[in-house]
């Protein structure tokens, strides 16, 4: 069973969700794998505080044009949809930072002009802390190529255990890439109108994508009452109000988990749970 | 000589656009007879990456020696400097304007991007 933890809005509380349900499902005695899918900032570790035991760089393929052989018959050029090899002026250069390694410029060149090499763009880590595996991916800085390295942490997942993906905020190709798979997505958002039209975008890929999923609402007693107004407009199941407690909050800051610390809010967590597994 | 102006509107009379790779507009002008074609670059404007390449590869087509703009970015630069075509920065004003400074030699060649991609 794949869970994965998404929003529209950024700092929702995603992390914070995704954490404590990997705690309270190990607590059940349940095996966890926790991914870490937001490659470009990367905080799961902060709160579940793994000892990492591997790292493994992560590469994208990219072409080389060998001058000598190239034909200059621009395919690769027509093929390539993100610009990452050109055909100008009877030359070709590539961009490898645009490349998304999909390998189609080499398949088309018909005189054998483009090999591929490897550009590296992060890494993975596995870990552990206690019974819960741990995985997450680090993009190098300045790199913008996050899909390869979200797919190179889903390959980690192990189909016996229940896997909790943290999902980065959005709903650009990262997020997409995160979610993909799941057998249930919770979204966490917070009543607010930004909350509320963020919310509204996820809603609307996940179902574009035919993705099960509920909403949690963080912060649920503070600005107003549109997005609970909404999901029963949409009847999406709220899975569970998360009040805005300042305990929560200096639990977060000091990079504990709720669900350890304040008993009541491990009771949360198990509702969510139990309403999505 | 055919230069390349990016421009806001499909006019000499309308704004340079500042950005290069995501200008609404290409117009070429000969600047001796004056004479100018309108090229629509909205393709290029919605782009998801690789704007500042198409619209380099683009004026390659196009045949133009020169292209005057605002900014360019590093990928932006290095197409068009491959496709043999000179980089005038800092254009302001409107087409007309930004040619005519051109002609009477205001406009200093770029050596290098004078900004990082995706700068806007």
């Amino acid at each position: 069973m794949i869970v994965a933890i998404a929003s529209g809005k950024g700092g929702t509380g995603k992390t914070t969700v995704a954490a404590n349900l990997a705690l309270v499902a190990s607590m059940q005695g349940r095996a966890v794998s926790y991914l870490d899918c937001d490659v470009e900032e990367p905080n799961g570790h902060v709160f579940l505080k793994p000892e990492m035991y591997l790292t493994e760089p992560v590469s994208v393929p990219v072409p080389v044009v060998d001058d000598d052989k190239c034909t200059a018959c621009g395919r690769c050029s027509e093929i390539c949809r993100y610009s990452a090899i050109v055909l100008l002026a009877k030359t070709v250069l590539t961009f490898p930072n645009l490349c998304h390694g999909c390998g189609g410029c080499s398949m088309v060149c018909p005189s054998g002009a483009i090999t591929e090499s490897g550009r590296e763009i992060g890494v993975v880590e596995e870990g552990a802390r206690g019974q819960i595996r741990f995985v997450h991916g680090r993009l190098t800085i300045g790199e913008a190529m996050a899909p390869p390295l979200i797919r190179a942490v889903k390959k980690r997942v192990r189909p016996d255990d229940l896997t909790i993906i943290d999902s980065p905020p959005g709903t650009s190709c990262p997020v997409i890439q995160s979610v993909k798979g799941s057998d249930y997505v919770v979204l966490v958002t917070e009543p607010t109108p930004f909350g509320l039209n963020d919310l509204s975008l996820a809603v609307d890929m996940l179902r574009v994508l035919n993705l099960r999923f509920g909403v949690v609402v963080n912060r649920a007693d503070i600005g107003d009452d549109a997005v609970f107004d909404y999901c029963a407009k949409q009847s999406i199941e709220v899975l569970a109000q998360i009040p805005h407690d300042r305990r929560v909050a200096e639990t977060y800051s000091r990079g504990l988990l709720a669900a350890q610390e304040l008993p009541e809010y491990a009771e949360v967590f198990r509702t969510i749970l139990e309403r999505c597994c | 000589m055919r230069v390349a102006v990016t421009a806001k509107e499909a006019s000499v009379d309308g704004p340079v656009d500042p950005r290069f790779g995501r200008a609404r507009y290409l117009l070429v002008v000969d600047t001796e007879t004056g004479e100018t074609d309108v090229h629509d670059n909205e393709v290029n404007l919605n782009a998801a990456q690789g704007a500042g390449i198409q619209t380099a590869g683009n004026l390659a087509q196009l045949n133009v020696s020169a292209v005057i703009t605002g900014h360019a970015g590093p990928n932006a630069f290095r197409a068009l400097s491959a496709s043999g075509i000179a980089v005038y920065t800092g254009a302001e004003g409107t087409v007309a304007e930004a040619v005519e400074s051109f002609n009477n030699g205001k406009l200093v060649e770029a050596k290098s991007a004078d900004v990082e991609g995706h700068w806007l």
